[in-house]
């Protein structure tokens, strides 16, 4: 496989299938030939826009496409799932350009896509691609918001790691999983991060916890236990 | 020769004055188009500026505006009105005069427009805006005179190009307007005149009597001066000595952090409670106006102060000038010392107080250049095209015009005066477009050309663009405020940078106004704070008060290296450079010094360029990335004046090409255009030239988010129009200021390649003292990442986790 030689990824099992995490914080299951990619919240800027009347260009919208596209050339997918929040509301969804429309009919093109539908955002009907509100497939299920299922890879919170390295912050957004299920980073461009050591993250997460860091060499680190408050 | 009205020639003579040489030629030569007056302070170099007004007006004949004065600052238009005052009232002169600032009333404001004073004091700003108004000709019809106070001030930033343009658009409304320029010494008095008159007229340059040379000298104390860092305070003993002897002194530091943290322990140490006040550009005016009316009463016997003193008023009483740290600049220095006895042919009294040891070495330098007159500064730059385009905009608010004649209009101010068309159409069309990138978007489509005349395509865009006029940038700042009873809003402090008040929890406490204060909380973006000192305070960190040493006396410093001995340095310092010289070698003008030496499990590279804090801040970003590329693992950097050191993984070993010169510029055109200096560089370009919002008291949300919105636009130009007008003028704004590149090209060209490279086994002498500096800078790359696996394996065994084979043979993957 391609992706072997040209990518740097970190692998960790669930439910006894091999998941790989790639640089980018996509999730490459090689098994089903399946991308998984979490809250692209594309259009931002659009909402932004409209909330704060501060406008911005949507480029952020075509920086999230360039990366997913070199994911999906990189991987050659039988099938690509977007986990939820694809889009930042459901209006955004209609300040998608027809050049960004078009681009995503292209990656669609010779392959299963799925549109699972996210808290901000129902799935997009009209977008090409089947859309569900989760997702069965073999011992794995996908959805927005995690529950305690085994074998669950959802996204919603944007986890992020912080590490010190010798008296340097390091911050990046990462996958968090316990041996039950799986939480993923966001994908999209401009998004912001939950601490990984928060309540929320915290209360989801079995002692013995694993965060896979993504950046230029993903790599795994314990996840930190908080004390209970 | 033109006599002196008899009135006041009288009033001169009851107050046992005479007209001063320079005084009686500016009369003489009234009639001259632009003429420049170079005056030391204290030389009654104001009423010089206005006497021909006075004499012009005391018949009492003239109605409307006759004279427009412009200063840098507001508190200056006003102290200048009161000193005006005083002699029109004592000679019973028909005269008006009153002050259009920021501060002054809506109203005043109004009946001004309507009815115009004789003599109107105000800012670059104000005329700006009064430029802006569609009734702008009426306002100024029959203006014979314009004064620009403290020009050598003005013409160091954008304001004084903003103030030229609108000059050029008073002249086309006025064609037989008179210039008058009132300037302090300079390096080149040329250049500010051509910077003053209209281009091409002749400027005649008059000098007033410079006055005795300065009586000056460094302080001695009793403790050496320690091995880094700024603030001064182990000469804490002596300053205050100093203080009990003089009247006055005024005590100034090179930032502000510096002055809060100084005053702080000047109050600890003063056990005689002598008056002392502060006062510098982030505490409120409500403060400032305090101090300075204490001053102004005498009941102060010192002042610790930074470059907010550095113009304008007039204190009589200051018969002492103190410098702490370095003043990186000569003619600044010279400007510094003049403050202390503001009366004319009197020497004026300063002392230097090196703040380390190395800064010894540039005090002494620096004596030598002022009793060599020998002053520096960095020639004038064309015009900023980013001012240009706010000028535009401002033109097409107050009605349409053609862009022929505004093309000439704008080339008659000097720093214009070489703008080819082509320049000056993009800047127009992207003023009228937004450029090519943001066409589609509506809000930066701004004029409309119908039938030859631009015009606003929609006249109520005149109040947004009213609402962003200026160049001055405070916006990333918050106001600070007491914490009032039943939590309403309570006395104004000051400013902190928002960036500070992002890291600070409830109960952290910093200095403010010499006070230490109790963060509360962030009430719509005003930080709450009590008065509460349970902790010792943190220093708040404030922008734009960083200076870099001029490259004059970077030179001057280059220079003294090369002598066998240094009699004039005290003995410590003396020992040190010998001992330098020994160990490895002293750096020289035309060579570039690298040594590279390992410590503590580090190995570090030190570089000796002498380009100034900006440029080598700059550097260390540019090297460390050409090591990064060279699998050197960098790890961070810290840089002054003079040098930068760099720590890493791995050994440099051949240094030469790290600074080769071509490389250098290709990584500063594409590595650096991502950095945060050079987004904080547009942010600033982007504001003035109309591209975003300056964020306005009230309506503002945050800095972050509008930095967020900037950096989005900075981020989609560079990737989807790199040519936009606004990358251009970010990327020569990068020459200076903060990045500073220009100041690398210079230690290029002297260097030229010439590298000497030292290995030592443990750190030298000379960069010894690096390793205490604060400001550190990581470098997020491949070390990083090395670190981050070596951490994240620690972690993993500790937890009892495996690592597999699998991940360390994945490690090696080149990347």
């Amino acid at each position: 496989m391609p992706i072997e030689r040209n990518m740097n990824f970190c692998d960790f099992q669930l439910s006894g299938e091999t998941l790989r995490i790639l640089s980018t914080g996509a999730l490459w299951w090689p098994a089903e030939a399946t991308l998984v990619v979490s809250d692209l919240h594309l259009c931002k800027s659009e909402r932004v826009a409209r909330r704060s009347g501060q406008m911005l260009p949507p480029y952020e919208t075509r920086d999230t496409l360039a990366r997913l596209d070199s994911d999906v050339l990189a991987t050659k997918p039988a099938r690509v799932i977007c986990l939820g929040d694809s889009f930042d509301d459901d209006a955004a969804r209609e300040g998608l350009g027809d050049a960004e429309t078009l681009w995503i009919s292209r990656m669609q093109a010779g392959r299963e896509w799925v549109w699972i539908a996210g808290n901000h955002d129902p799935a997009p009907v009209d977008l090409g691609g089947t859309a569900k509100s989760e997702l069965l497939a073999g011992p794995l299920t996908f959805r927005h918001i995690a529950t305690p299922e085994q074998g669950e890879i959802s996204g919603h919170y944007h986890p992020k790691a912080r590490l010190a390295l010798g008296g340097k912050m390091v911050s990046r957004p990462c996958c968090l999983h316990d041996g039950r299920h799986a939480i993923l980073p966001a994908y999209g461009t401009y998004t912001g991060g939950l601490d990984w050591t928060s309540p929320a993250l915290a209360s989801l997460l079995a002692p013995g916890a694993c965060a896979i860091l993504t950046g230029r060499q993903p790599c795994a680190v314990p996840v930190p236990q908080r004390a209970r408050a | 020769m033109s006599a002196l009205p008899p009135r006041f020639h009288d009033w001169f003579a009851t107050r046992g004055w005479t007209v001063h040489p320079h005084q009686q030629d500016m009369l003489d030569r009234a009639d001259e188009p632009s003429l420049l007056l170079i005056a030391p302070t204290g030389g009654g170099k104001t009423l010089a500026g206005f006497l021909p007004s006075l004499v012009d007006l005391a018949d009492g004949e003239r109605t409307g505006l006759h004279t427009l004065y412009v200063s840098p600052l507001k508190a200056l238009a006003t102290d200048i009105r009161r000193n005006l005052t005083r002699p029109v009232e004592d000679m019973r002169l028909p005269i008006r005069i009153e002050d259009r600032t920021g501060d002054t009333s809506y109203t005043q404001k109004r009946r001004q427009r309507a009815d115009p004073p004789h003599i109107l004091l105000t800012t670059p700003e104000s005329l700006a805006l009064l430029l802006s108004y569609e009734d702008a000709p009426k306002i100024f019809a029959g203006l014979r005179r314009v004064v620009v106070d403290e020009i050598h001030a003005l013409a160091e930033s954008k304001r004084g190009d903003q103030l030229m343009l609108a000059l050029s658009r008073l002249q086309a409304l006025v064609p037989d307007l008179k210039r008058v320029g009132l300037s302090a010494t300079v390096e080149d008095p040329a250049a500010i005149a051509s910077f003053l008159a209209r281009h091409p007229d002749p400027c005649p340059i008059l000098y007033a009597d410079p006055g005795p040379d300065p009586d000056i000298a460094m302080l001695e104390t009793e403790t050496p001066a320690p091995w880094a860092g700024g603030g001064g305070r182990y000469a804490m003993p002596e300053v205050l000595e100093q203080v009990r002897r003089h009247r006055t002194t005024l005590i100034f530091h090179n930032t502000r952090a510096q002055a809060e943290l100084f005053f702080h322990d000047l109050w600890l140490q003063n056990e005689d409670a002598l008056p002392i006040g502060i006062h510098h550009g982030s505490l409120s005016r409500e403060q400032r106006t305090k101090t300075e009316a204490a001053m102004v009463n005498g009941d102060l016997r010192a002042i610790v102060c930074t470059g907010s003193l550095d113009l304008g008023i007039d204190w009589g009483n200051v018969d002492l000038v103190i410098q702490i740290g370095a003043p990186k600049n000569v003619k600044r220095l010279v400007q510094r010392i003049g403050r202390a006895n503001h009366r004319y042919n009197a020497p004026s009294k300063a002392l230097l107080v090196p703040a380390n040891r190395f800064e010894i070495v540039e005090c002494v330098a620096a004596l030598e250049a002022v009793k060599a007159r020998d002053l520096d500064g960095d020639p004038r730059g064309p015009g900023p095209r980013d001012v240009l385009c706010q000028h535009i905009l401002i033109r097409a608010a107050s009605g349409s015009f053609t862009d022929i004649d505004l093309f000439r209009e704008v080339k008659t101010a000097g720093a214009y005066a070489s703008l080819t068309r082509a320049d000056f159409d993009r800047c127009l069309d992207f003023v009228a477009t937004g450029g090519y990138a943001l066409r589609s978007y509506d809000q930066w489509q701004r004029l409309v050309e119908r039938d030859g005349l631009w015009q606003l395509r929609d006249p109520r865009g005149a109040l947004r663009i009213r609402q962003n006029i200026g160049t001055i940038m405070d916006s990333d700042l918050l106001k600070v405020r007491l914490r009032g009873r039943r939590g309403t809003g309570g006395t104004p402090l000051g400013e902190v940078e928002e960036g500070f008040a992002a890291t600070l929890t409830p109960g952290d406490t910093f200095l403010m106004g010499g006070e230490v204060v109790r963060y509360e909380g962030l009430r719509e973006m005003t930080v709450e704070v009590s008065r509460r000192p349970e902790k010792p305070p943190r220093i708040a960190t404030f922008m734009g008060t960083k200076f870099a040493t001029s490259t004059q006396l970077s030179h001057r410093i280059l220079r003294m290296f090369a002598q066998d001995d240094w009699p004039e340095l005290p003995p410590s310092t003396r020992d040190w450079l010998h001992l330098q010289r020994e160990r490895s070698r002293l750096p020289e003008a035309d060579r570039l010094l690298v040594e590279s030496f390992p410590f503590f499990g580090r190995a570090y590279t030190c570089v000796y360029g002498f380009a100034g804090r900006n440029a080598m801040q700059t550097l260390g970003l540019l090297v460390t990335a050409r090591m990064e590329a060279a699998g050197l693992h960098p790890l961070g950097f810290v840089s002054t004046d003079y040098a930068t050191l760099i720590w890493g993984l791995d050994r440099v070993t051949d240094p030469a090409p790290l600074f080769d010169s071509d490389d250098l510029r290709a990584a500063f055109e594409t590595w650096l255009g991502g950095n945060a200096v050079m987004k904080r560089t547009f942010k600033q370009s982007a504001v003035i030239a109309g591209l975003i919002d300056r964020q306005l008291q009230g309506q503002r949300k945050s800095g972050k988010q509008a930095a967020f919105s900037s950096d989005i636009l900075y981020d989609t130009l560079r990737r989807y129009d790199p040519e936009h007008l606004l990358l251009d003028i970010t990327r020569e704004e990068a020459l200076k200021g903060l990045v500073d590149f220009g100041r690398i090209e210079e230690m290029l060209a002297r260097t030229a390649s010439r590298i000497d490279h030292v290995t030592t086994d443990r750190p030298t002498p000379l960069a010894a003292p690096l390793f205490l500096e604060a400001g550190r800078v990581p470098v997020e790359g491949a070390g990083t990442e090395r670190l981050l696996a070596e951490e994240a394996a620690r972690l993993m065994e500790g937890a009892g986790l495996q690592i597999t084979r699998e991940d360390e043979r994945r490690w090696r993957v080149p990347f």
